[in-house]
């Protein structure tokens, strides 16, 4: 139980000697400074002088009044100031005086409570003795005694062959569990759906959100065109899915600059070109093009992509080209691609290359 | 409004605050720096110079810009070439500081403007006489009185993965950087948009219709005129400067109470 | 017993007691009759709580975790966490007639037409980053000043998986609203679980219940967020507390207290309440930061979807290490063995950090059989007289800072007028450099304070006196200390390295020698502490 040093210079310092445990490479000197125990005490203000201590008392309740007021003031402002339809400015209000009241409210109340411990309450420091945390002897033979009971009664040890089936029937339950999360998402192969995407031959290349389709000759040098697939803005399901994969940035560069890679001739137009839009990275949409240098830069982690030499990789932690669209024009000079994109689009994965 | 004042004063912070008169010289005199000239084809309006105009604008542009654009807009070495850019990019890089260039850069900075708007409004006809290019649109394009909600959606896909969803600006790459958008008029956001400045791309009539950016503008002019509801905003930044804040405000005044919590009464 | 305090209500039998005494004697004769709860109070209620200001820094934790159980109810009663497409219909004008998750449009409605609605949203989420920040910050003092020594070392397992426990209930809980950061947040979730071998794909693909974002995750991790984990947080919480109270709290040294006691104030009345009283603070500063200040304004991000993203793109601070941790890795880092694809740009970065936290869960055994010390410490070490743990803790530290940094580079590059490719550099170069330099540089550090407190607890302090001797030569008087004053600076642990010797059969094993490597790593430069010989030696 704690005791009141109350200062008293010098008062004895209890060592507990139980059995002490190794130091090993512990340094235990013999001329050790002692503890000189503990200091003579002072003592505060309101120990001293009753008015200081009447003062204390006065601020205290003070602030609890004040926590009341906040209270108060936090009812009023829920009432008077009503969150307007179509007006933010009544929401800010709200918020702000609502907040302002039970911030009063709390504070009050908690700086009140802590002055009192402070400039009122007992102040003297108490002692408490620690013991060792290992529980005594007596309780430690006494415990082993009851596992060694138990033990013996159930025969956990001695009857090998319950005891080893019982361990391998607790390790097979949670199999069944592993199985249940089979169903967490439809019998579909996912490795499958991950390398497809809605584009094929002939799909019109249409303006995100509005899914209008786009006409090479709308696609005028420097710009950026953020595309879906025509149909996609339609869809009535999976529709967020589809977009995940399919979504495309379309620049067209002036075709001095554009570098063409080998075996990719026909899959840009005239200078247009179509990359997914989806990181190879993590999967980030990489939408920041810039129309002079060229380069598409990844918000989320800097991956930058040069759309004049085939998006390679030029900076930040991607590891892959985007993949390109390939592209051509129809009968009626809309942008149309040529069938989908020839590698899985977005973040690798264990199964991408096969 | 009060609310967004730590935001507004960041911002103000970017643009440089040189002299202005050794800005104009820096500007004349300097060799680096890049400039966008693409034209598009559509325009939503034009509007109609005076001969007189024109030549004031032709005597300007001698004086102030063909140092490096070359004396007939034609472009040099140090400056692209002007012809077919329109009235619009002139208002633009002109009416925002942006030209006569400072210094030379990973890009032009917003500064004070030098010339006043009839003689950025000369310099604009005079390069429009040059070649068709990209005009001043008519002002119900810019009267941001449009459908906010789809300006919103389409700042979203087109324009926050630079600018910031709040309009808040944003980094590119080799040190170039997107700047914000707050209270930006409505014609530099349009001009910004059509012409495509520097590295920002090129919005065609096609690609965003003319209402299309009356719909944005009105979505950045709702920006600017609603404060966030939740408070002071602390730069529209996202979660760094909220974990910032948290730990030097939030964590900070708590250590201080603890400090005071467990010292001794006098 | 304390000497002044009144006997305690319970079973009280004052003369003539008031009508309000004889309730409460009645209340608490019917309560403990049935609970036995006198005993609970005998032997908690008196006990004692030592002070410093760092040993409150976990009661923030705790205490923004009530905050964060308070507000978060409310919350539960307007958020529905479906992810069936909605129009918006609300009165936030600029998101009129988009569609939407069911989920993003209760959020938008807990923020505009619900009042306090708003505040209690800032509150929660102010309160969860003041949850993690203090955890960590909590962690902290424990390491720098050894708490973490026996008995406490699983004590100190149950705070990291607290820790843990509140990045998971942070991620979860930053997903929920729908919104467009939150979407991308998980879009890259998605992405590093796709780059996990073997399994990765079919991973991502059970957990979202199909493809990529699917129609499911929301609700999945809505029911973790609400209902497991903080189920297993609060068991946690419980356990750390149970132990807290049987292994007592440290102390720092200071006379009169040993490793043998506990000195300071009682549960009852004034820890609980200073403890009570700083939860009521603790409330009303977060509300305070919430009525002032916006976080996550979802409404400006929009409903997820898979193709825009706005610049700035970041995740809670207290994922930011290992955001910044993908951002450092270096280009073009992937390899295909027999087909199978290995994106080392994902998988380094994941391996490195599981590795960095679980040297942070298991630093307290290291430490522990590197010195060889079985025996229980109840004092607060001075991070200076632990040279080589403080160096270490501060090259965790730097490390941690660089990698968190990493997750704002693009805001670094914007604010500071930089490259972002420069200051990917740099922090490249910081994440190896920084914990080196970092190490040395303390332990120097620690090394020269202990040496000054020797000089200070020998000589004593430089009082500023100058006095002219006889001789005409000047010298600056010093003081001695008092006892009580020399104590703080004196009474320290002290270790030496570890001697390599061969065992019964003569050999000596590679694990000795490890060991005996560590030891000297850890002990090699250390300052004793001032002896009572050394001491008279200086007085005469």
């Amino acid at each position: 139980m704690a005791e009141v040093h109350d200062g008293a210079a010098g008062s004895e310092v209890e060592k507990h000697e139980t059995a002490a445990p190794a130091p090993a490479t512990a340094v235990v000197r013999a001329d050790r400074i002692p503890n000189p125990g503990f200091p003579p005490e002072r003592l505060r203000v309101t120990d001293l002088d009753p008015k200081k201590e009447k003062q204390a008392e006065r601020t205290v309740s003070g602030l609890f009044l004040l926590s009341i007021v906040g209270s108060i003031i936090a009812v009023v402002a829920y009432i008077v100031l009503p969150i307007e339809e179509g007006n933010p400015g009544s929401v800010r209000l709200n918020n702000l005086f609502l907040g302002v009241g039970i911030t009063l409210g709390l504070l009050g109340i908690g700086i009140g409570a802590v002055h009192w411990s402070k400039a009122l309450m007992h102040g003297h420091e108490l002692v408490e003795q620690r013991h060792p945390t290992r529980g005594s002897d007596e309780s430690r033979t006494r415990a082993v005694e009851i596992f060694r009971e138990s033990n013996k009664e159930s025969g956990f040890t001695r009857r090998s062959l319950v005891r080893n089936t019982l361990i391998g029937a607790l390790v097979a339950t949670p199999i069944p569990a592993v199985a249940l999360f089979r169903d967490l998402a439809p019998e579909e192969d996912p490795i499958a759906l991950l390398k497809q995407t809605m584009w094929e031959e002939g799909t019109r290349l249409a303006l995100d959100p509005s899914g209008v389709p786009i006409r090479a000759s709308d696609v005028t040098i420097g710009s950026v065109f953020h595309v879906i697939p025509e149909g996609l803005a339609e869809l009535e399901s999976h529709r967020l899915e589809e977009k995940a994969k399919a979504a495309v940035l379309l620049m067209r560069l002036p075709p001095d600059e554009l570098n063409i890679r080998e075996g990719r001739e026909t899959w840009s137009y005239d200078g247009i070109v179509a990359y997914s839009k989806i990181c190879t990275h993590v999967g980030c949409p990489v939408a920041l093009y810039e129309q002079q240098t060229h380069h598409l830069l990844c918000p989320c982690h800097q991956s930058q992509f040069d759309v004049a030499n085939h998006c390679e990789v030029i900076f930040g932690p991607a590891a892959r080209p985007l993949p390109q669209l390939p592209i051509t024009v129809d009968d009626e000079g809309y942008l149309v691609a040529r069938r989908d994109f020839e590698e899985p689009v977005g973040p690798s994965f264990w199964e991408r290359e096969l | 409004m009060a609310l967004s004042s730590t935001a507004s004063s960041r911002r103000a912070g970017r643009r440089s605050p040189l002299v202005t008169t050794a800005l104009l010289v820096a500007g004349l005199l300097a060799t680096g720096g890049v400039y966008a000239l693409v034209a598009t084809s559509a325009s939503a309006d034009t509007r109609a110079a005076s001969a007189q105009l024109v030549d004031e604008g032709g005597k300007l542009f001698a004086a102030n810009c063909a140092t490096c654009h070359g004396l007939a807009a034609q472009g040099t070495a140090a400056g692209p070439s002007l012809i077919g850019v329109g009235a619009l990019a002139v208002d633009f890089q002109v009416g925002t500081g942006r030209m006569p260039l400072a210094a030379s850069g990973p890009q032009a900075d917003v500064k004070p403007v030098q010339f006043t708007q009839e003689q950025i409004d000369a310099m604009a006809a005079w390069v429009a006489e040059l070649a068709p290019g990209p005009a001043i649109p008519a002002d119900r394009y810019l009267a941001g009185d449009g459908d906010a909600a789809n300006g919103a959606q389409l700042f979203r896909t087109n324009c926050a993965m630079c600018h910031n969803v709040a309009g808040a600006g944003g980094a590119l790459t080799e040190g170039k950087w997107a700047p914000g958008l707050s209270n930006i008029d409505p014609v530099h956001v349009y001009a910004a948009m059509v012409t495509g400045p520097q590295n920002m791309p090129v919005f065609s009539d096609l690609n965003l219709s003319p209402e299309d950016k009356n719909d944005i503008i009105t979505y950045l002019r709702y920006l600017d005129e609603n404060p966030s509801v939740g408070g002071f905003d602390l730069g529209s930044l996202g979660p760094v400067s909220e974990g910032l804040f948290i730990w030097i405000f939030g964590l900070g005044a708590l250590v201080a109470v603890t400090i005071w919590l467990t010292a001794k009464s006098n | 017993m304390s000497t002044t305090a009144a006997a305690p209500a319970t079973g009280s039998t004052e003369a003539v007691p008031s009508r309000g005494m004889r309730f409460t004697g009645w209340a608490a004769n019917y309560v403990d009759e049935r609970t036995s709860a006198s005993t609970a109070v005998k032997a908690l209620g008196r006990k004692i709580f030592p002070d410093h200001w760092s040993f409150m820094l976990g009661e923030v934790a705790l205490y923004s975790f009530i905050v964060i159980l308070l507000s978060g109810t409310f919350l539960t009663f307007f958020f529905d966490p479906s992810m069936t497409e909605v129009e918006y219909e609300g009165s936030y004008l600029p998101l009129n007639g988009i569609p939407m998750s069911v989920a993003y449009a209760t959020s938008l409605d807990i923020s505009f037409e619900i009042r306090g609605g708003l505040l209690m949203r800032q509150v929660h989420h102010w309160a969860a980053l003041l949850f993690v920040a203090s955890i960590g910050l909590h962690m902290l003092r424990v390491f720098f000043t050894g708490a973490f020594r026996k008995p406490r070392e699983l004590n100190w397992i149950v705070g990291f998986l607290l820790f843990v426990m509140a990045m998971a209930l942070g991620f979860t809980g930053y997903s929920l609203p729908d919104d467009l950061l939150s979407g991308n947040g998980l879009r890259i979730i998605d992405g590093m679980i796709k780059a996990v071998p073997v399994a990765g794909g079919w991973i991502s693909y059970l957990l979202f219940g199909n493809e990529f974002p699917g129609t499911d995750i929301i609700p999945r991790l809505y029911v973790l967020h609400i209902m497991l984990l903080p189920a297993i947080t609060i068991a946690l919480i419980g356990i750390h507390m149970v132990l807290l109270v049987v292994n007592k709290h440290t102390q720092f040294a200071a006379p009169g207290r040993t490793n043998d006691n506990v000195v300071g104030a009682p549960v009852m009345p004034v820890f609980a309440a200073k403890a009570g009283g700083f939860f009521f603070i603790v409330f009303g500063v977060i509300v305070l930061i919430a009525s002032f200040f916006t976080i996550n304004p979802i409404w400006n991000y929009g409903p997820y979807d898979p193709s825009p993203v706005s610049a700035g793109t970041q995740p809670d601070w207290y994922i930011g290490f290992a955001d910044g941790a993908l951002r450092l890795i270096p280009s073009n880092l992937e390899s295909v063995i027999f087909g199978y694809t290995w994106s080392w740009g994902v998988l380094i970065p994941l391996v490195g950090l599981v590795l960095f936290l679980a040297v942070v869960a298991l630093y307290p055994f290291l430490e522990a059989w590197v010195s060889g010390d079985k025996r229980e410490h109840h004092i607060a070490e001075r991070p200076r007289n632990a040279p080589a743990r403080t160096a270490i803790g501060a090259a965790g530290v730097v490390f941690y800072a660089v990698l968190w940094a990493a997750a704002s580079s693009d805001l670094i590059a914007t604010h500071f007028r930089l490259s972002i490719e420069g200051v990917i550099l740099a922090l490249q170069t910081l994440a190896i450099a920084g914990p080196i330099i970092a190490y040395l540089v303390t332990k120097r550090v620690c090394l020269a304070l202990q040496r000054k407190d020797r000089e200070i607890a020998l000589h004593g302090f430089e009082s500023g006196r100058i006095v002219r001797l006889p001789g005409g030569e000047y010298i600056e008087v010093h003081e001695q200390l008092d006892d009580y004053e020399r104590w703080k600076l004196v009474s320290y642990e002290e270790y030496q390295p570890l001697m390599v010797r061969p065992d019964d059969r003569g050999r000596i094993t590679v694990r000795q020698r490890v060991r005996a490597g560590l030891s000297r790593w850890f002990f090699e430069d250390r300052i004793a502490p001032v002896t009572v010989r050394e001491l008279e030696q200086q007085k005469h």
